[in-house]
Protein backbone atom coordinates (compact mmCIF):
# COMPACT_ATOMS: atom_id res chain seq x y z
CA UNK A 1 0.00 0.00 0.00
CA UNK A 2 1.48 3.12 -1.07
CA UNK A 3 1.30 5.98 1.51
CA UNK A 4 1.33 9.28 0.38
CA UNK A 5 1.46 12.09 2.95
CA UNK A 6 0.72 15.56 2.10
CA UNK A 7 2.28 16.85 4.95
CA UNK A 8 5.36 15.76 5.18
CA UNK A 9 5.55 15.49 1.73
CA UNK A 10 6.35 11.89 1.03
CA UNK A 11 5.97 8.74 -0.75
CA UNK A 12 6.31 5.84 0.56
CA UNK A 13 6.15 2.20 -1.11
CA UNK A 14 6.83 -1.50 -0.17
CA UNK A 15 9.18 -3.41 -1.96
CA UNK A 16 9.83 -7.05 -1.02
CA UNK A 17 12.52 -9.48 -2.33
CA UNK A 18 11.22 -13.42 -2.37
CA UNK A 19 12.68 -16.54 -3.66
CA UNK A 20 13.96 -19.84 -2.38
CA UNK A 21 16.15 -20.02 0.78
CA UNK A 22 20.00 -19.28 -0.17
CA UNK A 23 19.31 -17.84 -3.35
CA UNK A 24 20.85 -14.03 -2.35
CA UNK A 25 17.54 -11.83 -1.11
CA UNK A 26 19.70 -10.88 1.98
CA UNK A 27 22.44 -10.63 -0.25
CA UNK A 28 20.63 -7.77 -2.66
CA UNK A 29 19.66 -5.89 0.24
CA UNK A 30 22.95 -5.82 1.37
CA UNK A 31 24.66 -4.30 -1.48
CA UNK A 32 22.38 -1.53 -1.94
CA UNK A 33 23.35 -0.82 1.87
CA UNK A 34 26.93 -1.14 1.45
CA UNK A 35 26.81 0.86 -1.73
CA UNK A 36 24.53 3.35 -1.14
CA UNK A 37 25.02 7.25 0.27
CA UNK A 38 24.77 7.74 3.72
CA UNK A 39 22.03 10.44 3.44
CA UNK A 40 20.00 7.94 1.16
CA UNK A 41 19.91 5.01 3.61
CA UNK A 42 18.54 3.87 6.81
CA UNK A 43 19.29 0.71 9.01
CA UNK A 44 19.43 -2.26 7.85
CA UNK A 45 17.93 -4.23 10.18
CA UNK A 46 18.36 -8.13 9.93
CA UNK A 47 16.35 -10.74 11.88
CA UNK A 48 18.67 -13.68 11.41
CA UNK A 49 19.54 -17.03 12.95
CA UNK A 50 23.25 -17.41 14.23
CA UNK A 51 23.74 -19.12 10.91
CA UNK A 52 22.98 -15.66 9.27
CA UNK A 53 19.48 -17.27 7.66
CA UNK A 54 16.75 -14.89 7.55
CA UNK A 55 14.28 -15.50 10.41
CA UNK A 56 11.98 -12.92 10.17
CA UNK A 57 12.62 -10.18 7.59
CA UNK A 58 15.53 -7.58 6.35
CA UNK A 59 14.60 -4.46 6.10
CA UNK A 60 16.13 -1.46 4.29
CA UNK A 61 14.81 2.29 3.92
CA UNK A 62 15.79 3.77 0.98
CA UNK A 63 15.42 7.24 -0.40
CA UNK A 64 15.76 7.98 -3.85
CA UNK A 65 15.15 11.40 -4.76
CA UNK A 66 12.00 13.82 -5.57
CA UNK A 67 9.45 13.11 -7.45
CA UNK A 68 7.08 16.28 -8.35
CA UNK A 69 8.26 17.46 -4.97
CA UNK A 70 7.69 14.61 -2.73
CA UNK A 71 10.48 12.22 -1.58
CA UNK A 72 10.40 9.29 -2.86
CA UNK A 73 10.81 6.21 -0.19
CA UNK A 74 11.43 2.31 -0.95
CA UNK A 75 11.01 0.03 1.94
CA UNK A 76 12.77 -2.61 0.77
CA UNK A 77 12.28 -6.06 2.40
CA UNK A 78 13.38 -9.58 2.24
CA UNK A 79 11.17 -13.21 3.41
CA UNK A 80 12.93 -16.39 4.80
CA UNK A 81 13.25 -18.31 2.03
CA UNK A 82 13.11 -21.70 4.07
CA UNK A 83 10.00 -23.22 3.53
CA UNK A 84 9.01 -23.64 6.86
CA UNK A 85 8.72 -20.07 7.59
CA UNK A 86 5.66 -19.63 5.37
CA UNK A 87 3.41 -18.08 7.81
CA UNK A 88 6.28 -14.96 8.36
CA UNK A 89 6.47 -15.16 4.64
CA UNK A 90 2.88 -14.34 4.61
CA UNK A 91 2.83 -11.60 6.76
CA UNK A 92 5.73 -9.69 5.45
CA UNK A 93 3.95 -9.70 1.56
CA UNK A 94 1.12 -7.62 3.50
CA UNK A 95 0.82 -4.44 1.78
CA UNK A 96 3.24 -4.81 -1.02
CA UNK A 97 3.72 -2.75 -3.96
CA UNK A 98 6.28 -4.21 -5.57
CA UNK A 99 7.89 -7.59 -5.39
CA UNK A 100 10.87 -9.16 -6.49
CA UNK A 101 11.81 -12.99 -7.10
CA UNK A 102 15.29 -13.71 -6.40
CA UNK A 103 15.66 -17.21 -8.51
CA UNK A 104 19.35 -19.10 -7.98
CA UNK A 105 20.48 -20.34 -11.58
CA UNK A 106 22.16 -23.50 -10.17
CA UNK A 107 20.60 -26.42 -11.19
CA UNK A 108 20.29 -28.49 -8.26
CA UNK A 109 18.07 -25.07 -6.95
CA UNK A 110 15.31 -25.44 -10.06
CA UNK A 111 12.68 -27.17 -8.44
CA UNK A 112 13.28 -24.54 -4.86
CA UNK A 113 13.24 -21.61 -7.48
CA UNK A 114 9.35 -23.32 -8.82
CA UNK A 115 8.02 -24.09 -5.49
CA UNK A 116 8.74 -20.66 -3.85
CA UNK A 117 7.19 -18.96 -7.45
CA UNK A 118 4.10 -20.78 -6.38
CA UNK A 119 3.99 -19.99 -3.34
CA UNK A 120 4.40 -16.54 -3.78
CA UNK A 121 1.58 -16.87 -6.34
CA UNK A 122 -0.92 -18.16 -3.51
CA UNK A 123 0.54 -15.77 -0.77
CA UNK A 124 -0.30 -13.29 -2.96
CA UNK A 125 -3.61 -14.34 -4.09
CA UNK A 126 -4.26 -14.80 -0.18
CA UNK A 127 -3.80 -11.16 0.62
CA UNK A 128 -6.45 -10.99 -2.55
CA UNK A 129 -3.64 -9.54 -5.01
CA UNK A 130 -3.66 -10.13 -9.02
CA UNK A 131 -0.15 -11.85 -9.27
CA UNK A 132 -0.59 -10.75 -13.53
CA UNK A 133 -0.83 -6.86 -12.29
CA UNK A 134 1.46 -6.05 -9.45
CA UNK A 135 4.66 -4.60 -10.22
CA UNK A 136 7.50 -7.63 -10.60
CA UNK A 137 10.91 -8.21 -11.72
CA UNK A 138 12.38 -11.70 -12.08
CA UNK A 139 16.58 -11.79 -11.14
CA UNK A 140 18.24 -14.47 -12.09
CA UNK A 141 20.97 -14.67 -9.47
CA UNK A 142 24.35 -16.35 -9.12
CA UNK A 143 25.27 -15.97 -12.53
CA UNK A 144 28.75 -16.65 -11.41
CA UNK A 145 28.62 -20.35 -10.39
CA UNK A 146 29.93 -22.98 -12.17
CA UNK A 147 26.44 -26.06 -12.91
CA UNK A 148 23.88 -23.22 -13.51
CA UNK A 149 20.98 -23.31 -16.19
CA UNK A 150 21.20 -21.33 -19.35
CA UNK A 151 19.46 -17.98 -19.24
CA UNK A 152 16.95 -19.57 -21.77
CA UNK A 153 16.02 -22.73 -19.87
CA UNK A 154 15.51 -20.31 -16.43
CA UNK A 155 13.18 -18.34 -18.41
CA UNK A 156 11.32 -21.22 -20.36
CA UNK A 157 10.30 -22.21 -16.34
CA UNK A 158 10.11 -19.17 -14.34
CA UNK A 159 8.54 -16.81 -16.40
CA UNK A 160 5.33 -15.75 -15.53
CA UNK A 161 3.80 -12.72 -17.13
CA UNK A 162 5.84 -9.31 -18.91
CA UNK A 163 8.07 -9.31 -16.30
CA UNK A 164 11.73 -7.65 -16.66
CA UNK A 165 14.28 -10.21 -16.17
CA UNK A 166 17.58 -9.59 -14.84
CA UNK A 167 20.95 -11.31 -14.65
CA UNK A 168 22.69 -11.39 -11.31
CA UNK A 169 25.86 -11.83 -9.41
CA UNK A 170 24.45 -10.11 -6.04
CA UNK A 171 27.51 -10.28 -4.34
CA UNK A 172 29.33 -8.39 -6.87
CA UNK A 173 26.36 -6.21 -7.45
CA UNK A 174 25.86 -7.00 -10.92
CA UNK A 175 22.33 -6.36 -11.36
CA UNK A 176 21.61 -5.47 -8.32
CA UNK A 177 20.21 -2.04 -8.54
CA UNK A 178 19.30 -2.73 -12.33
CA UNK A 179 16.61 -5.05 -10.55
CA UNK A 180 15.12 -2.26 -7.81
CA UNK A 181 14.95 0.29 -10.68
CA UNK A 182 13.06 -2.18 -12.54
CA UNK A 183 10.68 -2.74 -9.74
CA UNK A 184 10.73 0.42 -8.59
CA UNK A 185 10.08 2.28 -12.13
CA UNK A 186 6.63 0.06 -12.55
CA UNK A 187 5.54 0.96 -8.85
CA UNK A 188 5.88 4.93 -9.51
CA UNK A 189 4.03 4.49 -13.04
CA UNK A 190 0.96 2.16 -11.28
CA UNK A 191 0.94 5.55 -8.43
CA UNK A 192 0.44 7.70 -11.97
CA UNK A 193 -2.50 5.05 -12.93
CA UNK A 194 -4.04 4.80 -9.29
CA UNK A 195 -3.54 8.78 -9.15
CA UNK A 196 -5.42 9.19 -12.37
CA UNK A 197 -8.30 7.07 -11.55
CA UNK A 198 -9.43 7.99 -8.02
CA UNK B 1 -5.77 -5.15 -5.97
CA UNK B 2 -6.31 -5.20 -1.72
CA UNK B 3 -5.15 -1.71 -0.02
CA UNK B 4 -5.54 1.39 -2.23
CA UNK B 5 -3.54 3.93 -1.56
CA UNK B 6 -3.18 6.06 2.03
CA UNK B 7 -3.40 9.42 1.42
CA UNK B 8 -2.81 11.96 4.64
CA UNK B 9 -3.89 15.53 4.12
CA UNK B 10 -2.42 18.57 6.32
CA UNK B 11 -5.58 18.72 7.73
CA UNK B 12 -6.06 15.07 9.19
CA UNK B 13 -2.51 15.11 10.00
CA UNK B 14 -2.22 18.28 12.28
CA UNK B 15 -5.95 16.73 13.72
CA UNK B 16 -3.71 13.58 15.00
CA UNK B 17 -0.66 15.20 15.78
CA UNK B 18 -2.91 17.20 18.29
CA UNK B 19 -4.27 14.46 19.90
CA UNK B 20 -0.82 12.14 20.04
CA UNK B 21 0.18 15.38 21.83
CA UNK B 22 -2.38 15.30 24.13
CA UNK B 23 -1.76 11.76 24.96
CA UNK B 24 1.48 12.60 25.42
CA UNK B 25 1.54 15.29 27.72
CA UNK B 26 -1.95 13.24 29.97
CA UNK B 27 0.47 10.06 30.36
CA UNK B 28 3.54 11.55 31.13
CA UNK B 29 5.39 9.67 28.49
CA UNK B 30 8.54 10.67 26.97
CA UNK B 31 7.28 9.54 23.16
CA UNK B 32 4.20 8.49 21.13
CA UNK B 33 3.85 6.81 17.73
CA UNK B 34 1.85 6.25 15.23
CA UNK B 35 2.32 3.72 12.78
CA UNK B 36 0.53 2.03 10.11
CA UNK B 37 -0.09 -2.00 9.81
CA UNK B 38 2.45 -2.24 7.09
CA UNK B 39 5.35 -0.29 9.20
CA UNK B 40 4.90 3.11 8.18
CA UNK B 41 5.17 5.57 10.81
CA UNK B 42 2.23 8.31 10.22
CA UNK B 43 3.24 10.43 12.40
CA UNK B 44 5.06 11.06 16.16
CA UNK B 45 5.61 13.32 19.02
CA UNK B 46 7.74 14.10 21.52
CA UNK B 47 11.63 14.10 22.37
CA UNK B 48 12.17 11.54 19.24
CA UNK B 49 16.68 12.43 19.95
CA UNK B 50 18.26 10.60 17.38
CA UNK B 51 15.86 7.47 17.42
CA UNK B 52 16.07 5.51 14.71
CA UNK B 53 11.88 5.86 13.91
CA UNK B 54 11.87 4.29 10.96
CA UNK B 55 13.17 1.02 12.21
CA UNK B 56 11.37 1.04 15.29
CA UNK B 57 7.90 1.90 13.06
CA UNK B 58 9.12 -1.51 10.83
CA UNK B 59 9.93 -3.76 14.00
CA UNK B 60 6.77 -2.37 15.80
CA UNK B 61 4.90 -3.47 12.89
CA UNK B 62 6.42 -6.77 11.87
CA UNK B 63 5.53 -7.91 16.28
CA UNK B 64 2.09 -7.33 15.84
CA UNK B 65 1.72 -8.86 12.55
CA UNK B 66 3.96 -11.78 14.46
CA UNK B 67 1.66 -11.88 17.77
CA UNK B 68 -2.18 -11.16 15.43
CA UNK B 69 -0.83 -14.41 13.94
CA UNK B 70 0.00 -16.19 17.31
CA UNK B 71 -3.73 -15.00 18.50
CA UNK B 72 -5.73 -16.24 14.96
CA UNK B 73 -3.42 -19.76 15.86
CA UNK B 74 -4.57 -20.46 19.34
CA UNK B 75 -7.81 -19.14 18.32
CA UNK B 76 -8.23 -15.52 19.59
CA UNK B 77 -9.29 -12.49 17.47
CA UNK B 78 -5.85 -10.78 18.59
CA UNK B 79 -4.03 -9.45 21.30
CA UNK B 80 -4.77 -6.23 21.60
CA UNK B 81 -2.28 -4.77 23.80
CA UNK B 82 1.50 -5.49 23.82
CA UNK B 83 3.68 -4.41 26.73
CA UNK B 84 7.20 -4.78 27.16
CA UNK B 85 9.32 -3.42 30.05
CA UNK B 86 12.67 -2.74 30.73
CA UNK B 87 15.03 -1.77 33.78
CA UNK B 88 14.18 2.35 33.02
CA UNK B 89 11.77 2.23 29.36
CA UNK B 90 9.24 0.60 28.63
CA UNK B 91 6.77 0.73 25.69
CA UNK B 92 2.96 0.08 25.59
CA UNK B 93 1.58 -1.37 21.69
CA UNK B 94 -1.89 -0.71 21.13
CA UNK B 95 -3.90 -1.69 17.76
CA UNK B 96 -6.26 1.61 16.79
CA UNK B 97 -9.63 0.90 15.59
CA UNK B 98 -7.58 -2.42 13.15
CA UNK B 99 -6.23 -0.37 11.39
CA UNK B 100 -2.98 1.69 13.14
CA UNK B 101 -0.68 1.51 15.94
CA UNK B 102 -0.29 3.24 18.46
CA UNK B 103 3.36 3.33 20.70
CA UNK B 104 3.57 4.98 24.01
CA UNK B 105 7.08 5.21 25.23
CA UNK B 106 7.30 5.95 29.28
CA UNK B 107 9.90 5.40 32.08
CA UNK B 108 9.37 6.08 35.95
CA UNK B 109 7.67 9.48 35.52
CA UNK B 110 4.49 7.17 34.69
CA UNK B 111 2.90 4.33 34.91
CA UNK B 112 1.37 1.38 33.16
CA UNK B 113 -1.83 2.17 34.65
CA UNK B 114 -1.84 5.96 33.53
CA UNK B 115 -0.62 5.60 29.93
CA UNK B 116 -3.33 2.52 29.19
CA UNK B 117 -5.79 4.96 31.03
CA UNK B 118 -5.12 7.90 28.51
CA UNK B 119 -4.20 5.37 25.50
CA UNK B 120 -7.41 4.24 25.72
CA UNK B 121 -9.00 7.81 25.53
CA UNK B 122 -6.88 9.05 23.28
CA UNK B 123 -7.44 5.64 20.69
CA UNK B 124 -11.28 6.75 20.50
CA UNK B 125 -10.40 10.08 19.07
CA UNK B 126 -7.82 8.62 16.78
CA UNK B 127 -10.37 6.09 15.70
CA UNK B 128 -12.89 8.98 14.86
CA UNK B 129 -10.31 10.64 13.04
CA UNK B 130 -9.47 7.58 10.84
CA UNK B 131 -12.84 7.49 10.24
CA UNK B 132 -13.26 10.83 8.69
CA UNK B 133 -10.45 10.57 6.73
CA UNK B 134 -12.03 6.97 4.93
CA UNK B 135 -15.26 8.40 4.79
CA UNK B 136 -13.33 10.99 2.64
CA UNK B 137 -12.01 8.68 0.57
CA UNK B 138 -15.53 7.06 0.03
CA UNK B 139 -17.29 10.02 -0.84
CA UNK B 140 -14.88 11.52 -3.54
CA UNK B 141 -15.39 8.17 -4.91
CA UNK B 142 -18.70 7.91 -4.71
CA UNK B 143 -18.50 11.57 -6.36
CA UNK B 144 -16.40 10.45 -9.22
CA UNK B 145 -14.18 13.13 -8.30
CA UNK B 146 -10.97 12.85 -9.68
CA UNK B 147 -8.53 14.67 -7.22
CA UNK B 148 -5.91 16.61 -8.75
CA UNK B 149 -2.66 15.04 -7.64
CA UNK B 150 0.87 15.94 -8.48
CA UNK B 151 1.27 12.13 -9.48
CA UNK B 152 -1.31 12.57 -12.72
CA UNK B 153 1.92 14.53 -13.91
CA UNK B 154 4.93 11.83 -13.22
CA UNK B 155 6.53 11.58 -16.62
CA UNK B 156 8.62 9.01 -17.59
CA UNK B 157 11.96 11.25 -17.31
CA UNK B 158 10.67 11.76 -13.22
CA UNK B 159 11.13 8.19 -12.94
CA UNK B 160 14.48 7.96 -14.90
CA UNK B 161 15.60 11.26 -13.22
CA UNK B 162 15.32 9.29 -9.72
CA UNK B 163 17.63 6.67 -11.09
CA UNK B 164 20.23 8.83 -12.68
CA UNK B 165 22.49 9.74 -9.76
CA UNK B 166 25.71 8.07 -9.44
CA UNK B 167 24.62 5.00 -7.12
CA UNK B 168 21.78 3.46 -9.49
N1 LIG C 1 28.69 -17.16 -5.76
C1 LIG C 1 27.60 -16.47 -5.41
N2 LIG C 1 27.14 -16.53 -4.17
C2 LIG C 1 26.03 -15.83 -3.85
C3 LIG C 1 25.35 -15.03 -4.80
N3 LIG C 1 24.30 -14.46 -4.17
C4 LIG C 1 24.31 -14.87 -2.90
N4 LIG C 1 25.37 -15.70 -2.68
C5 LIG C 1 25.73 -16.36 -1.42
O1 LIG C 1 24.69 -17.25 -1.05
C6 LIG C 1 24.53 -17.32 0.36
C7 LIG C 1 23.09 -17.05 0.75
O2 LIG C 1 22.73 -15.74 0.41
P1 LIG C 1 21.60 -14.94 1.20
O3 LIG C 1 21.54 -13.59 0.60
O4 LIG C 1 21.81 -15.02 2.66
O5 LIG C 1 20.32 -15.79 0.81
P2 LIG C 1 18.79 -15.54 1.18
O6 LIG C 1 18.03 -15.64 -0.09
O7 LIG C 1 18.65 -14.30 1.96
O8 LIG C 1 18.47 -16.83 2.09
P3 LIG C 1 17.35 -17.00 3.25
O9 LIG C 1 17.52 -15.87 4.19
O10 LIG C 1 17.57 -18.31 3.88
O11 LIG C 1 16.04 -16.97 2.54
C8 LIG C 1 25.51 -16.32 0.93
O12 LIG C 1 26.64 -16.99 1.35
C9 LIG C 1 25.81 -15.40 -0.25
O13 LIG C 1 27.10 -14.85 -0.17
C10 LIG C 1 25.86 -15.00 -6.15
O14 LIG C 1 25.35 -14.34 -7.04
N5 LIG C 1 26.99 -15.73 -6.38
MG1 LIG D 1 17.95 -13.89 3.80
Amino acid sequence: MTFINYASREINCKIVYYGPGLGGKTTNLQYIYDTSAAQQKGKLISLATETERTLFFDFLPLELGTVRGFKARFHLYTVPGQVFYDASRKLILKGVDGVVFVADSQRERMDANLESLSNLEENLKSHGYDFSKIPYALQLNKRDLPDILSVEELKRELIRKDEPIIEAVAPKGVGVFETLKAVAKQVLTDLRKSAGAS
Amino acid sequence: MPEATMIMYEEEYQQIKTILSKLRTDANSKMVFLIDKNGQQIASHGDIGNLDTTSLASLTAGNVAATDALARLIGEKEFPVLSHEGERDNIHTSVVGGRVILVVIFDERSSLGLVRLRVKRASAELNEAFERIVNKAEQEKAGGAKRNTPFTEISDDDIDRLFSDDSL
